[in-house]
């Protein structure tokens, strides 16, 4: 299946802004995570969205998703 | 020497230095504001007539060594809200006001002959009123320049410009900050109250200073200590806001649906990335800007930024994504630089850039100008508006009016004040506290953007209503009591997070004071200060009626979730039985 995968803030150095991967059926957002090494990052890991929604690393993707990942962010 | 009470009547041009009060003496930043304005001005006057006063006031920890304790809070009652308003701001002012020990400066009455711009010189005895015939119509940065160079020192200066002259209620007052640059007293048209009272700027000398007494030196500095490592090892005040500035947002919130886009037609924005904090950390490094920068001496966060144009000339700083959002996704212009040229143009007229880019927003819909006309946009700001036009004065009344003028219909205001920067409909802890806070639609009453969207705090899942009146409530709380110590705002992604922030900023208020607050004291002292708002509010004629959202945002479903504002009265009006 095709997954977009969108990374943001310091987790875009040294990777990409936005890929589409192929991934066998059952790929949760926490492999991918470990795929991408984010899970060994120093920064933890702030937020994961799916198709614009909050979910947790171990969600099962589906055909077409948009994985968005981004380190602990904050502003105002 | 204990803490005084500067009073100045602009009617007769006199002062007079008071003792505190038993019962201010506790108080500090906008729990004193709130505290005196509630006490003094009648809820009924015309903000810009001669009942109206401001009060100008230092946070309890301000001008301490404490990390992150330099703002200083404004109140009054608001032109453009109707209601009581706490405006708070960074730059060199509040440390120089308390180590002048000057624990509030309250301006009330105004100028029979009113041909007059004074400036206001405070020193340890005296205030002085000085003719400045030669700073009328000027803006701030030339204000700023003329009064350092008659000081030649370090001196505290507060400045309006052409729109404050005016007494246009989207202007705001200008602060000096440490790097020779301005900060503003933001939101609901403050300026144009210091307009009224014809005071065109204010100067806190900061030659004769001594520090601030510490009851308890030895406990303030090991709390001290706790409170600074807190701050520094959270992730967000670390890392995050010192890497990208406060326009980290953008993608976060766009990738959310919560970014308000084409005047709150949509939840995201397809050029997001055009504008966002990593695009504009990227411009920043390439052109030799900074992207840390304190906005007071003392932060350790420094979320603010220089910004430079592509030939590396300055353009602006304290670049926040309110600003950025309101003048991209809402107004459509997708040229980072061209929004810093608008940014750096606001900070010199003194007005809000939120109110200021949200009018904007809508003034595409009354046939103004096109979404993405940033030329068109500056244009509007620097010929129209700063020069009092007709059309310039319609754009410098704000949102509100704007869509009233026009017949408009999508009006995104909450008490006459524009909506910032996250969508109600999809951020609907945030949009909670828009209609309830008494401040008219603010981000920073109680950002629970924080724990909808940003996982600080817990997780209220933004898109549902459940929890969100009892989440908007506890952050305006705290947020009330945060704004009474001097603290930044951004102390509060720690303290949402970290165990041992929280009790550490107590202990140095303890240890500055030799008192024993508890937890407990504080939450109160935050549920006080909001009540007494209300309290304000409700005489000023602000009901429950106006804590509600604007109605198309009832049934106009927002793409990408398609969700709507579908709270009822009721459980809106719960917000307050605390």
């Amino acid at each position: 299946m095709k997954i977009t995968i969108k990374l943001f803030a310091q987790y875009r150095e040294g990777r990409f802004k936005s890929e589409e991967r192929v991934y066998p059926n059952g790929t949760t957002a926490q492999n991918i995570m470990d795929e991408l090494g984010i899970s060994t990052e120093k920064l933890p890991l702030g937020v994961l969205m799916v198709n614009s929604k909050h979910q947790k690393e171990e969600y099962i993707l589906q055909e077409g998703d948009i994985l968005a990942l981004f380190p602990k962010v904050g502003g105002g | 020497m204990a803490d005084k009470i500067y009073r100045v009547n602009m009617s007769n041009l006199s002062f007079k230095i008071e003792d505190v009060p038993a019962e201010w003496m506790g108080l500090g930043g906008r729990g004193l504001t709130s505290t005196i304005v509630a006490a003094e001005v009648d809820p009924e006057c015309h903000p810009l007539g001669p009942n109206n006063k401001m009060i100008f006031a230092p946070g309890l920890l301000s001008g301490t060594s404490a990390a992150n304790s330099g703002r200083n809070s404004l109140g009054a009652k608001s032109p453009l809200t109707g209601g009581i308003k706490e405006s708070n701001v960074g730059g060199t002012i509040a440390g120089i006001m308390s180590k002048l020990g000057v624990k509030a400066l309250i301006i009330e009455g105004l100028p029979e002959d009113d041909s007059i711009f004074y400036q206001l010189h405070v020193t340890k005895d005296n205030v002085e009123f000085i003719k400045v015939p030669e700073l009328v119509g000027k803006d701030n940065y030339f204000v700023l320049d003329a009064m350092l160079e008659k000081y030649n020192k370090k001196v505290a200066v507060m400045s309006i410009a052409r729109p404050g002259e005016m007494k246009m209620i989207t202007s705001n007052i200008s602060v000096k900050d440490p790097g020779g640059k301005l900060r503003s007293y933001g939101r609901g048209g403050l300026g144009a109250v210091m307009g009224s009272k014809k005071i065109k700027c204010i100067t806190v000398d900061s030659e004769k200073y001594k520090e601030v007494t510490i009851e308890d030196p030895e406990k303030f500095k090991a709390a001290s200590k706790v409170f600074t490592k807190a701050l520094q090892e959270n992730p967000i005040s670390g890392e995050g806001l010192p890497a990208f500035g406060t326009n980290v947002l953008v993608n976060i919130l766009n990738e959310a649906g919560g970014l308000p886009t084409r005047n709150f037609r949509e939840g995201t924005w397809e050029h997001a990335e055009n504008i966002c904090g990593e695009t504009m950390a990227e411009n920043i490094k390439a052109r030799g800007g900074k992207t840390t920068h304190g906005c007071h001496a003392g932060c350790v966060i420094q979320c603010s930024q220089v910004y430079n144009d592509k030939d590396g000339n300055y353009i602006t700083s304290g670049f926040e994504y309110e600003t950025i959002w309101a003048l991209g996704a809402n107004l459509g212009i997708e040229d980072l630089d061209q929004i810093a040229r608008i940014d750096g143009l606001m900070d010199d007229l003194g007005l809000d850039s939120i109110e200021t880019s949200v009018t904007l927003g809508l003034a595409v819909d009354a046939g103004i100008l096109e979404y993405g006309d940033g030329k068109r946009a500056y244009e509007l700001i620097a010929d129209e508006l700063a020069n009092g036009t007709p059309l310039g004065r319609i754009i410098g009344s704000g949102t509100h009016l704007l869509g009233r003028l026009y017949g408009l219909v999508r009006v995104p205001t909450v008490k006459g004040q524009a909506i910032p920067a996250y969508e109600p409909r999809s951020v609907k802890g945030q949009g909670v506290t828009y209609i309830t806070t008494p401040m008219g639609a603010d981000h920073t009453a109680g950002y629970a953007v924080a724990t909808n969207i940003l996982n600080s705090g817990g997780y209220v899942d933004p898109l549902k209503k459940d929890g969100q009146v009892e989440l908007a409530r506890n952050l305006q709380i705290a947020s009330a009591a945060v704004d009474s110590t001097g603290m930044c705002i951004f102390v509060a992604f720690p303290a949402l997070d970290d165990p041992k922030c929280l009790p550490a900023l107590i202990d140095m208020i303890n240890a500055r004071f030799g008192i024993e607050l508890t937890g407990d004291d504080v939450v109160n002292l935050g549920s006080t200060i909001l009540k007494t708002e209300r309290e304000f509010n409700l005489k000023a004629g602000l009901t429950s009626a106006d804590d509600r959202m604007p109605e198309f945002m009832k049934y106009e479903k927002l793409p990408p979730h398609n969700t709507t504002w579908d709270f009822t009265n009721e459980e809106i009006d719960e917000f307050w039985n605390f």
